[in-house]
């Protein structure tokens, strides 16, 4: 692969404007597939600072362990979101179910 | 030029996630988490790192939101409330901590030295496949093992709640 | 890096050309070739054996009405089609299509007869572009404010998603034995002659995988005897029923992509890609490269041929007996032969 000439500080800062993003839309949103959405963002923002440091750590033999340490995390937390996601949507339309709509306001029966 | 691509890719990216965020219609959000999902590919593979590309676009798009879409078809689910609406504190928290989290991310990606690591010898190719199954198949073995149990009883608790109770 | 970009170029538009000339050739062998079957004529009065068929064909869809039912959601409505094409064209860059004999153009190296030949991941490349197949169905079966087209889209989509891992196991064997992803690696590894009489192609140790990724081409193409969401007697149209003129021939069309790039994979997994039964191809430069070239066509050819066959010869498969043989049948035998190819590799067979 040829050299790529890109500081990995952008990758972090977009990492960071990213889950910016994603925890403006899991507080701000009432629809329970739209939160689970902006989690989902929030997941991927952590899985780009993984990606920034693996690719920090690249550029040297001696360090080239902690890059692929990096990368094998980042396929981790990809399988856990799937695993996550698969559970989580079976709540949602068990909360259909019984509620009669997503919105997450509407389940405060455990509220004190 | 490299810089080019990863900057188009990562705005595409900023923007595809604000229309996850913003607007009010499900499948919209979900089709923008599609292309948001595309841009963080692109990104992994500016990186270096096409094993990641490769596995996210085929895990997260082509698995985990084709499930997302099929929940948001089953239960018809339309346009439900407006951005924002009916919760001002959280708001205001939520844009505090927002802001708080970005912010020191931000100051800290600054400080950082930008070291040569920000550039990839060509000798190291660690990104491909091969490096990264003789690891998970090595060092980091039990870890696969058990996220494979875990995928079993994610399997298993997905379709135990999801079963109509018998009357 | 300019020349690069240039040849590059040159392969893409010389690979979009021979793609997109295949799907009025196939047309019009689908047409012709059924009629065979059947014992009928099929059509000939348009030009020598009907060739000139499918030109009218297209005419004939471009000129109809372009009917937008009321009750659609328009965005992804005419996202659907585009999706559809889109992927179908996507998939082809990572395929060799002949042999890499250091070719130049114009003095600068024409690196392989693939449009990217540095894609280390190239077979998860095309499984990651094929797998958002599954979203132009979706979309178009619930954008379309019609039952049977929803019907036609879930089913259509779980059928995908289901054959799509029959399709990936079966598919780990090849893999083991090559060593590699790059589809030019694995071509390069089915050279030869194994057992002193049978071309080395992965179609003779690893059959069962061979079958099990053919069957679930065809699943995930909507072939017969695969084809239910498009069943004609029981959802009108399947998840196309709402589209009509030109978004129609773009799903007509990537119907027939994908067919080509599902052979032309088969081929560079299976058969050997451009590699000559028994005898190693001799030339090097031009003469070479078009006869690896002509090999693979005539295999593609081949297998095309066998999905026209095949549909016109099988009745189709009710939906439960369908997701009935994609979990319990062809996961199990993709496993099987990623079992054998593992023990005849340790066994040093392989």
């Amino acid at each position: 692969m040829d050299a790529v000439a890109i500081p990995y500080t952008w990758v972090l800062a977009l990492s960071a404007v990213l889950f910016a993003i994603g925890t403006m839309g899991v507080l701000l949103r009432r629809n329970g597939i739209a939160i689970f959405l902006s989690l989902e963002i929030m997941l991927n923002s952590a899985n780009l600072a993984f990606a920034a440091f693996a690719f920090r750590f690249a550029s040297d033999h001696a360090t080239a362990a902690a890059a692929l340490d990096g990368q094998l995390f980042i396929f981790f937390v990809i399988a856990v979101a799937a695993a996550e996601a698969a559970v989580g949507l079976a709540l949602f339309i068990l909360l259909q179910r019984r509620k009669g709509s997503i919105d997450v306001d509407r389940a405060n029966i455990l509220r004190w | 030029m490299v810089s080019i691509v990863f900057l188009v890719a990562a705005a595409i990216a900023v923007i595809s996630a604000l229309f996850v965020v913003v607007p009010r219609n499900p499948t919209t959000n979900l089709l923008s988490l599609v292309v948001m999902f595309f841009a963080m590919a692109a990104i992994f593979a500016i990186l270096g790192m096409d094993f990641l590309a490769a596995i996210q676009i085929i895990v997260y798009s082509g698995a985990i939101l084709v499930l997302f879409l099929f929940v948001i078809m089953l239960l018809n689910i339309r346009r439900v409330e407006a951005f924002g609406s009916g919760r001002p504190i959280q708001a205001l928290l939520g844009t505090l901590v927002a802001a708080g989290i970005g912010g020191i991310v931000l100051v800290i990606a600054g400080l950082l030295l930008p070291v040569a690591g920000g550039v990839l010898p060509g000798a190291v190719d660690l990104g491909t496949a091969i490096p990264i199954g003789r690891a998970l198949m090595s060092t980091h073995l039990f870890a696969f093992e058990f996220i494979t149990l875990l995928l079993v009883a994610a399997i298993v608790g997905a379709f135990y709640l999801g079963k109509r109770e018998e009357e | 890096m300019w020349a690069d970009l240039a040849v590059i170029g040159v392969k893409l538009v010389f690979g979009l050309v021979v793609l997109l000339t295949t799907v009025p050739i196939m047309v019009w062998v689908e047409r012709r070739g059924s009629a065979l079957i059947q014992d009928r004529l099929g059509p000939n009065r348009v030009g020598p054996f009907g060739l000139f068929q499918p030109v009218i064909d297209v005419v004939k869809l471009l000129t109809k009405e372009v009917i937008t039912p009321a009750g659609v959601k328009p965005l992804l409505y005419i996202l659907a089609p585009v999706i559809a094409v889109v992927i179908a064209l996507s998939t082809f860059i990572a395929i060799p299509i002949g042999k890499d004999t250091g070719l130049e153009v114009f003095g600068h190296p024409v690196d392989g007869l693939i449009v990217a030949p540095d894609l280390n991941i190239g077979l998860l490349y095309i499984f990651a572009i094929s797998s958002l197949a599954v979203y132009s169905v979706l979309l178009a079966g619930w954008s379309s404010d019609n039952k049977y087209a929803l019907l036609g889209g879930i089913r259509a989509s779980a059928q995908a998603i289901s054959y799509e891992l029959a399709m990936t196991i079966s598919i780990v064997g090849v893999l083991m034995t090559a060593g590699s992803l790059h589809l030019q690696q694995i071509v390069d590894a089915q050279g030869g002659v194994w057992m002193g009489f049978l071309p080395h192609w992965n179609i003779f140790p690893q059959f069962i995988g061979a079958i099990t990724f053919v069957v679930a081409v065809f699943a995930e193409t909507n072939r017969l005897p695969f084809d239910l969401p498009e069943a004609d007697s029981e959802l009108v149209a399947g998840y196309h029923t709402e589209y009509s003129s030109i978004r129609f021939a773009a799903f007509y069309m990537s119907e027939y992509l994908h067919m080509t790039v599902a052979s032309a994979l088969i081929t560079v997994l299976f058969l050997g890609g451009w590699n000559l039964p028994w005898i190693d191809i001799p030339f090097s430069g031009w003469p070479g490269a078009l006869l690896a070239m002509a090999v693979f066509s005539i295999k593609v050819a081949m297998l095309l041929w066998f999905f026209v066959w095949v549909r016109w010869t099988l009745p189709r498969f009710r939906y439960d007996q369908l997701m009935a043989l994609g979990w319990k049948v062809m996961i199990p035998l993709a496993v099987l032969n990623f079992l054998w190819v593992g023990v005849a590799m340790s066994l040093g067979y392989m």
